[in-house]
Order: structure tokens, then C-alpha cells, then sequence
């Protein structure tokens, strides 16, 4: 038969807006990287950046530019991959927005090991890590345990979400009390997240969490893809169902579970990424890249209004919190009146 | 006999602690329309299901050129055997292409490339299917009928030699039900493809099945050529259904009236 020249215009037409959309989110996450380098509580002009960031200058400015800017954007970039990442697998995998991982309690899961290893035990680093990562799957277990329904996200796993995350904040808030050092920083960072005090040292384990768990979403995104059209139609398309919903769920928790190590549970992000990704980009493909550099993009972009354009310094959770909230409102609402998707 | 596409062996199966199909046996001929019907919950859509290797077996198995289905890969399976399921769901803002693109899932390497050969069968299953002009609309601004023919042509391109589908009438206009099942006929007489389906309307499945499979309860009541199995004592042992059974004026193909208490022509003075 034919594969007639209308079929290729049409799958060149996709192929152009879902380039058109990575080359416009890439632009706008290096944008603002650049932003964030050049403008901050005195302005440092790009040539002297460049400078600062290849060693060819030193000095005052050039200390801002290498050990406060720069860690800071780079984490700010790797943790929203990873939220926007995460997030996106869990809303694509549940075929419900809210089922995001910040709205069901996995990422409250994760910050509240990182809290308990860091305050009460003392620890830092990977072993805070991997703290959170495994605190996040057993959220994630339990959640199934309570709540799963053939694969599909109801009203059912929401709530319990829901639920879990109000007692594992609520945990956060008591742990922080406790803490022979209280200090309201380092309590918003472990209720709403926050870059304050980022180093470079930071940014490993997030780039290889990145690397690794990111890589493996990527390899699976057809099969997540083909899995939204039902489990049965996914199965008879020869997708391993059960090891594919395994993989995915490890995976996205173990990203935001990384992110959330690093940079407390920044409010809202793996819960805005996926849909305004959606927005953008066309549906018919996967939008995990898409939704990744929407998540790099949300939060420097809301730290560098957080730090820059706001009157008073504001974390970056509780700037990401007030985009998020609204739409959370707007979702449930829509959502009570007919079954969504993402 | 003509070759048997798939064979059950003693096969129980259900969800749960229920058991829905009780020691099934079974062979599905080649390249022939196997009609399945029976009243709601008798194991219809179970029996499709644990044929297509969705659902494990309890005991007995489902085997594919001698091969159980449930021990060989799911890709593997999907190469030869196509499903449609009764409520398949279109992804939000998918275009008509891309949907049916998916059929060649099953058929695509590690790396997705997009080859040749899964270009043709997009294009022969769209054409088929008469949904080429529909090609760059988005899946949910469709009607019934177009989606119909939309999700066959999904199961069309991946160009299985086996095709289940389950009600594939259901919500459609009888103008469509007939095209869809027109459709069936041709992919059997111009491929050779061996197809098993549900149908809810018993003359369409009489008209269409070359073999029709009755049953209750999760067991066989009756299977044979439409004459032997559509008559008036299967609709009362299966669907406890009193029926006028006759040849249809067109085809000579059994069909049947339902008897309600009204039939008599003066229930209502």
C-alpha cells in the first residue's frame, strides 16, 4: 500500500510543534539560568559571569557568581527536572493530574525522612537521600495497599494521598520543634522547599538521580504512553503492564524523592509541570521531556521571582505554592463534575 | 476440521476468589468469524480476556502454535494476536494517525524507529477502515461510529493474524454495526484473518459467525455453525428467552424473534 504524502505532512506537522516546544522550554530554562547569574542583589554583567564561571576572574564578584548564583540555578534546574519528571510519569501512569506525588504524600514522605535523618540523627548527604527515597516508596506502597484500584487514580487514592500527607506534614512540623536548633529557614525549606544555602555539592547525587532514574522513565515512555489507553488495550499492544506501573512508580519516586533531599518538597512543582507541559506540547507523544523542562523552568523562575522581583525574599516553595494552589482548587472543582485526564 | 488458530485446554479462570470460567475446552478455527455470545456474566468478555494472555489462567491453558500464551513474551503475543477491548480509552488530544499508529507498538525495536513496513500498515488499516480523510483529527471530536472504526483500524495495523474484539458494536448505530462487521468479513476473506468476537446481537452474530460459541455461566452450552447452535431450546437453556427461531428471508441464516408477553398482537386493548 501507499504511505501517501497527507500521512507524512501530518506526522511532520507533530514533529515540528513538539520540536518547536523543547526548543522553546529550552530557551527559556537557559534564559533564565542566565538571568539568575547576571541579576541578583547587585548586577553582575554577562561578560564577567562568563569570566567568574571559567575561573578567568576573581574577586568579590566573582565568589557571588561561583559559590552563591551558580549552585543555586543548577540546583534550582536539576530539581525541577526531576519534580516535573516525576510528577508527570505519576499523573501520565494514574491518567489523573492530581495524582501528582506531591499532592498524594510521597514527596511529603521524603521530606519528612530527610527532616527526621537531619535533626534528630544528625546525617547528611546521600545517606539523607537515600532516606528519602526509601520513605517515598513505602508512601507509595502504602498508598497502593489503601487505595489501588486497577491502575486507574479515583477519588479513592486521592484522598488517602491526601490524608497521608497531612499527617507526614504535620510529622515535618512536630520533628522541627524538637530540633535543638530551631530555625524558621531551615523549617520552610522541609515544609515548602527552598535553595537557600545551595552548594555545588548538592547537585551530584541530584545530577545522577537525573541521569539514572530519568533515563530510565525515558526508555519506558511509550509503553507509559501506550499504557493511557487503558490497561487492557496497553496489554494487547504487548506492554508489560505490571513491570512497566513497577518500574515507573520506583522510579518518579525516586526522583522526587532525590529532589525533595536536596531541596525540601518545593510546593507544587510535579503537580504543575505535567499539565501546563501538556498545554504546550502535543498529546499524541510522550510529554515527560516537555514536563521536565517546564519543572526546570517553574522553579528558577519562581526562585528568581522568590529572590529578585518580590518586595521581601520569599523561599522558592511558598512563590511555587501560590502558582499551585490555585490550580489544585481549580482541578478539584472541575474534577467533582467529570472524570479527568491528564 | 480446518486448523485451530488458538486451543484452550482445561482452562479456569476469574478475578479474585471468583471463578468465572469452570475447565473450558476449546479450539478456535482458522480463518473463520468464532462468534461468542450468552447473557451478561457468563464469562464472555473472561473468555476473550484469558485468550488474549490479559488474565492468568487458574488451571488449563491457552496455547498459540503449541506455545502457552501466558508463558511467551507480551510483544510476542502481540504479533500475533490483536485485541480491542470493550472500552478502550483515547488519550486526550491524540489525532486519528497517532492512534492508530499505536497498533505497530507490539512491532517497534528498542530505538521506536519508524520503519517502512509500519508506515504501509498505518496507511493500509486507515484505508481499510475508510478514516484516511480523518487522519489529522483529534480522536475525540469523532463520533461513534468514525471512533469505531477508528480503535479496528488501531487493531488492523498491528497486523495480527489473530484479531479478538470485544462487542465491537456496542454504541453504534446499526448502519455501523453492520459496516464494522462488513469490515470483519472482508479482513477474513481478503487475509485470512482468524476472528473471535462478542456480540450482544444475536442475529448479527448469526448472520456474521461462521462458528458461534453459547455460553452460561462460565461454561460451553452449545458451539457449532449458526443452524445448530441458534435455536429455540439454546435461547431458553442460555438466555431463558422465548423465541420464534427462523431462516432469514436474505441469507437462509437462523434468526430469532423474542416472544415477550406482548406478542400476541392484543396484550394492549
Amino acid at each position: 500500500m501507499i504511505a501517501s504524502p497527507e500521512l507524512r505532512a501530518v506526522r511532520a506537522e507533530a514533529r515540528r510543534r513538539r520540536r518547536l516546544v523543547l526548543a522553546l522550554l529550552s530557551t527559556m530554562v537557559l534564559g533564565v539560568i542566565g538571568l539568575s547569574l547576571c541579576v541578583g542583589h547587585s548586577f553582575v554583567p554577562p561578560g564577567a559571569v562568563i569570566a567568574a564561571l571559567t575561573g578567568a576572574a576573581d574577586g568579590g564578584e566573582a565568589f557571588t557568581i561561583r559559590v552563591l548564583r551558580a549552585p543555586r540555578a543548577v540546583l534550582a534546574c536539576l530539581a525541577g527536572m526531576c519534580f516535573g519528571m516525576g510528577g508527570a510519569a505519576f499523573q501520565t501512569l494514574l491518567r489523573n493530574p492530581l495524582a501528582s506525588p506531591d499532592i498524594i504524600g510521597i514527596s511529603a514522605g521524603a521530606s519528612a525522612a530527610a527532616v527526621w535523618c537531619i535533626v534528630v540523627l544528625g546525617l547528611s548527604g546521600m545517606a539523607v537521600s537515600v532516606a528519602a527515597v526509601t520513605a517515598g516508596l513505602g508512601v507509595a506502597a502504602l498508598i497502593y495497599v489503601l487505595a489501588w484500584r486497577g491502575g486507574t487514580a479515583g477519588t479513592r487514592l486521592i484522598l488517602v494521598g491526601i490524608g497521608i500527607s497531612a499527617m507526614l506534614q504535620s510529622f515535618i512540623a512536630y520533628v522541627l520543634t524538637q530540633a535543638p536548633s530551631w530555625s524558621l529557614l531551615e523549617a520552610l525549606r522541609w515544609m515548602t522547599g527552598s535553595l537557600n544555602a545551595a552548594q555545588i555539592d548538592q547537585a551530584m547525587p541530584l545530577a545522577v538521580a537525573l541521569a539514572v532514574f530519568g533515563g530510565v522513565l525515558f526508555a519506558l515512555r511509550r509503553d507509559l504512553e501506550t499504557m493511557r489507553m487503558g490497561d487492557d488495550t496497553a496489554a494487547g499492544l504487548g506492554v508489560a503492564i505490571d513491570r512497566v506501573r513497577a518500574i515507573v512508580i520506583c522510579a518518579a519516586t525516586a526522583l522526587v524523592a532525590f529532589a525533595t533531599a536536596a531541596a525540601g518538597p518545593v510546593a507544587f512543582v510535579a503537580f504543575l509541570s505535567g499539565p501546563i507541559a501538556a498545554r504546550l506540547a502535543y498529546r499524541g507523544g510522550s510529554i515527560l521531556v516537555p514536563a521536565a523542562l517546564t519543572g526546570a523552568a517553574l522553579v528558577l523562575l519562581a526562585d528568581f521571582a522568590g529572590q529578585v522581583l518580590l518586595p521581601t525574599r520569599y523561599p522558592v516553595g511558598i512563590v511555587t505554592g501560590m502558582l499551585g494552589a490555585p490550580y489544585l482548587v481549580l482541578l478539584i472543582v472541575r474534577d467533582n463534575r467529570r472524570g479527568t485526564s491528564l | 476440521m480446518t486448523d485451530a488458530a488458538l486451543v484452550i485446554e482445561d482452562l479456569s479462570a476469574g478475578y479474585g476468589d471468583g471463578v468465572v470460567l469452570r475447565d473450558l475446552s476449546l479450539s478456535i478455527p482458522k480463518g473463520q468469524i468464532t462468534a461468542i455470545i450468552g447473557a451478561n456474566a457468563s464469562g464472555k468478555s473472561t473468555l476473550l480476556r484469558a485468550m488474549s494472555r490479559l488474565l492468568a489462567p487458574r488451571t488449563g491453558r491457552v496455547l498459540l502454535d503449541g506455545h502457552a500464551v501466558h508463558s511467551m513474551a507480551p510483544r510476542r503475543v502481540a504479533r500475533r494476536i490483536g485485541l480491542l477491548p470493550q472500552t478502550p480509552v483515547a488519550p486526550e488530544g491524540i489525532t486519528v494517525l497517532d492512534l492508530v499508529s499505536r497498533g505497530r507498538h507490539p512491532h517497534q525495536g528498542a530505538f521506536g524507529r519508524w520503519r517502512r513496513e509500519d508506515e504501509e500498515a498505518v496507511a493500509d488499516a486507515l484505508s481499510i477502515t475508510a478514516t484516511s480523510d480523518l487522519a489529522d483529527r483529534f480522536v475525540e471530536d469523532l463520533s461513534g461510529g468514525q471512533r469505531q472504526r477508528v480503535w479496528v483500524a488501531m487493531a488492523l495495523a498491528q497486523r495480527t493474524d489473530i484479531l479478538l474484539l470485544d462487542e465491537p458494536t456496542t454504541f453504534l448505530d446499526i448502519n455501523h454495526q453492520v459496516e464494522v462487521l462488513d469490515l470483519l468479513a472482508d479482513l477474513k476473506d481478503a487475509r485470512g484473518t482468524t476472528i473471535v468476537m462478542v456480540l450482544h446481537d444475536l442475529n448479527l452474530a448469526a448472520r456474521y459467525g461462521d462458528l458461534l460459541i453459547a455460553m452460561v455461566t462460565g461454561r460451553i452450552a452449545r458451539r457449532g455453525p449458526p443452524r445448530d447452535v441458534l435455536d429455540e431450546e439454546m435461547l431458553e437453556q442460555v438466555f431463558r428467552l422465548r423465541a420464534r427461531v427462523m431462516a432469514d428471508p436474505v441469507t437462509g441464516k437462523p434468526m430469532m424473534i423474542p416472544l415477550g408477553r406482548h406478542s400476541q398482537g392484543h396484550a394492549i386493548p
